[in-house]
């Protein structure tokens, strides 16, 4: 039975969040029901202002709840006093931790602080777990820089390092991957999955970037600006249409063969595409970017022979016979563009 | 850090045996252990005049770079300094209604009284300046951001500066005099007796903020990390707030208004130190700031002067340069790194 509440380490029970003033209270969302599980990483997704912030200050008791119940580890969030929070409930946080003069060991270190004693000493098993964090999170070579001679990548991982020595089984993280460029937000997003696996920690990150989350995350919620929460696993979401129903704006399709978004282009010319592999797909995108629907099996006078990689350049063909050979996908899309007006229109 | 050390009981030395007067370093070793037969007028030289104004620099340089370390903290802001809060204005309010009021109300002017006078002055400031810090750490209770307090800080500053200017307005000459020149700070106004006190009361408070260390250290982090990690953010800022306004509202009392000292060690320490860490800091912070007070009571006082320039010339323009110049080579450093 223990073991039945372990796996739900949160759960929310119609749980309304927001902000109560002294005239009106200001409802973000309402009615919430879900849990996390231990063990798995679940990504938060919503649009800007649609109180992804405010649920996971909820969560980790930053602010008070409007109604309902939030249970972490099997009792209510505000039953915990700050000491015990602090050893279940870690975070990272969007604001920058722009301390100066401190090691990264040092900061790390401020992850013991709830285990500490009165002077916040680092005993020899405290420091054993600084230095296991900052291994798990591959930082070595880093221990002894300064933190403000990061770059905003490395400090993010710093800061997961120092969650990691606060050993909580729940982390909280708000946007970790914005402002990274992009190798470093797939980086910091496989670290957290892997962390997962290899710790049985409840991680919980709200985020922007859908494809890594989608790919990436065991659960995903999705939260809508005044409506509810859905949740389960990507590919589930997609299966029953919550993730397009989500997303659906203007020029965003929900490729449910891909379980991925792509952009949704307008086209007003075709053109048939021949060839194979990378050079295809290539020039293909090249050219729907630019509303050129292109494929094998498109009817049009005119057409280009893409070839494969052995083969060099493309060729753009027009109806009387003429091959026009290019270099480069930016050559030939300079050659359609002057052909534009003649190419077939789209039905 | 022993270099700190050593080199405040150097200039703490130093403070005794150089001034208007030369008396030989022999002579001056016999007055503090009592042997020897020195003149009656060395001896009062040393005994009442340098040791009671190089107790008061120490201890006063010593609370102030305390304060402003622990303002600096709370407030994650590298300009805030002790007199950041208005705790300071809040002296010279307290100091401003007995100076200037005695005159116009109760027709004597308080700086004829002498003794009297000075401790009612101390007591003035002590109180000026704890009514604006009960004031300061209601206000913390109540907002949540660290810059709203810190403007409204800087906004109750203000008004006790009007205030003081309105005061100024209707009094006679000599007591404004009187105002301005304890608004130049000086470490040779306490006398003897009271120096004591000083001492005994920064003894037990400047101890007390070290207590402070571990909360001081997660405050680095900023509100949301450091509650994160177990820490009552309003508390601790009740707590460190009271600690920084106590040593203020002491120092500024015996002392006048000291400005820069506080503002520049905690700098100066972290420079030297390349670290933020507030076990090494707050030593760090006690011996530089007693030993820079010293320094500049020293100068203040130099050999060849008539009288003494007010300290707190002294305290800027000495320690402005040895700051930026510190500071500027550390630029470097990080440049380089």
């Amino acid at each position: 039975m223990s073991k039945q509440t372990n796996l739900h380490t949160i759960q929310l029970c119609s749980l309304s969040i927001g902000y109560a003033g002294k005239k009106q209270t200001k409802v973000v969302a309402e009615d919430i029901n879900a849990s996390i599980h231990g063990g798995e990483l679940t990504c938060l997704l919503g649009a800007n202002g649609a109180g992804k912030s405010t649920l996971l200050r909820t969560l980790s008791a930053f602010q008070p709840k409007l109604n309902g119940q939030t249970k972490v580890m099997g009792k209510e969030i505000g039953h915990y006093t700050d000491k015990e929070l602090a050893t279940i409930i870690g975070v990272v946080l969007t604001d920058k931790c722009d301390v100066r003069n401190m090691t990264v060991e040092e900061l790390v270190g401020m992850g013991r602080s709830p285990y500490t004693g009165f002077w916040g000493r680092l005993r020899g098993r405290d420091r054993e777990i600084v230095r296991e964090s900052i291994s798990l999170v591959r930082i070595e070579n880093l221990t002894h820089r300064m933190v403000h001679t990061l770059s905003d990548g490395e400090r993010q991982k710093v800061m997961i390092a120092k969650v990691l020595a606060q050993e909580t089984p729940v982390i909280f993280l708000d946007e970790p991957t914005a402002f990274l460029d992009f190798p470093s937000k797939v980086e910091i997003m496989q670290l957290l999955h892997q962390l997962t696996r290899q710790t049985n920690k409840t991680i919980f990150l709200s985020t922007h970037d859908m494809e890594l989350a989608l790919q990436l995350a065991d659960k995903i919620w999705l939260m809508d600006k005044g409506g509810g929460i859905a949740t389960g696993t990507p590919e589930d979401l997609s299966l029953d249409g919550s993730l397009s129903g989500f997303f659906a704006r203007k020029g965003i399709v929900f490729d449910t063969e891909i379980g991925l978004f792509r952009i949704d282009n307008q086209y007003d010319a075709q053109i048939r595409l021949t060839g194979h592999g990378q050079k295809f797909a290539m020039a293909r995108k090249a050219l729907q970017r630019n509303g050129i629907l292109a494929g094998r099996t498109l009817e049009s006078a005119y057409y280009i022979e893409t070839g494969n990689l052995q083969t060099p350049g493309y060729v753009f063909c027009t109806p009387n016979g003429t091959h026009i050979p290019v270099p480069t996908i930016e050559a030939l899309l300079e050659t359609v563009e002057q052909y534009r007006p003649q190419l077939d229109t789209t039905p | 850090m022993l270099l700190i050390v050593a080199s405040v009981f150097l200039f703490f030395m130093l403070n005794l045996l150089l001034g208007s007067v030369a008396i030989p370093l022999k002579s001056v070793w016999h007055i503090l252990m009592h042997t020897g037969d020195e003149p009656q007028v060395w001896q009062n030289i040393i005994l009442k005049s340098r040791v009671p104004q190089a107790l008061t620099a120490l201890v006063a340089g010593a609370g102030l770079a305390i304060s402003g370390l622990q303002m600096q903290t709370v407030f994650r802001n590298p300009l805030a300094g002790p007199s950041v809060l208005g705790i300071s204005s809040g002296a010279s309010l307290g100091v401003a209604f007995v100076v200037l009021l005695s005159g116009s109300l109760g027709g004597i002017a308080l700086s004829k009284l002498g003794y009297v006078g000075e401790i009612a002055l101390s007591v003035a400031a002590i109180a000026g300046a704890l009514s604006i810090m009960a004031l300061i750490v209601y206000v913390s209770q109540k907002v949540k951001g660290n810059v709203t307090l810190l403007i409204i800080g800087v906004m109750i500053g203000y008004v006790a500066n009007a205030i003081i200017g309105v005061l100024k307005y209707f009094s006679v000459e000599e007591d404004i005099r009187a105002y301005v020149i304890w608004g130049l700070g000086s470490f040779s106004r306490v006398s003897g007796d009271q120096v004591i006190l000083f001492v005994i009361l920064m003894a037990v408070l400047i101890p007390l903020s070290f207590l402070l260390i571990k909360t001081m250290n997660l405050m680095l982090l900023g509100d949301g990390y450091a509650r994160n990690l177990g820490l009552n953010i309003k508390r601790s800022r009740l707590l460190v707030i009271t600690s920084s306004g106590v040593l203020v509202a002491i120092v500024t009392a015996y002392c006048g208004p000291i400005v820069f000292l506080g503002l520049a060690v905690p700098h100066l320490c972290r420079a030297i130190f390349h670290t933020s860490d507030h076990r090494i800091l707050m030593p760090a912070v006690l011996f530089a700031g007693a030993s820079l007070a010293l320094i500049c009571n020293l100068i203040a006082r130099m050999p060849g002067l008539e009288g003494a320039l007010p300290v707190n010339s002294v305290t800027a323009l000495v320690g402005a340069p040895v700051v930026a110049s510190v500071l500027f080579r550390k630029r470097k450093d990080d440049l380089n790194e």
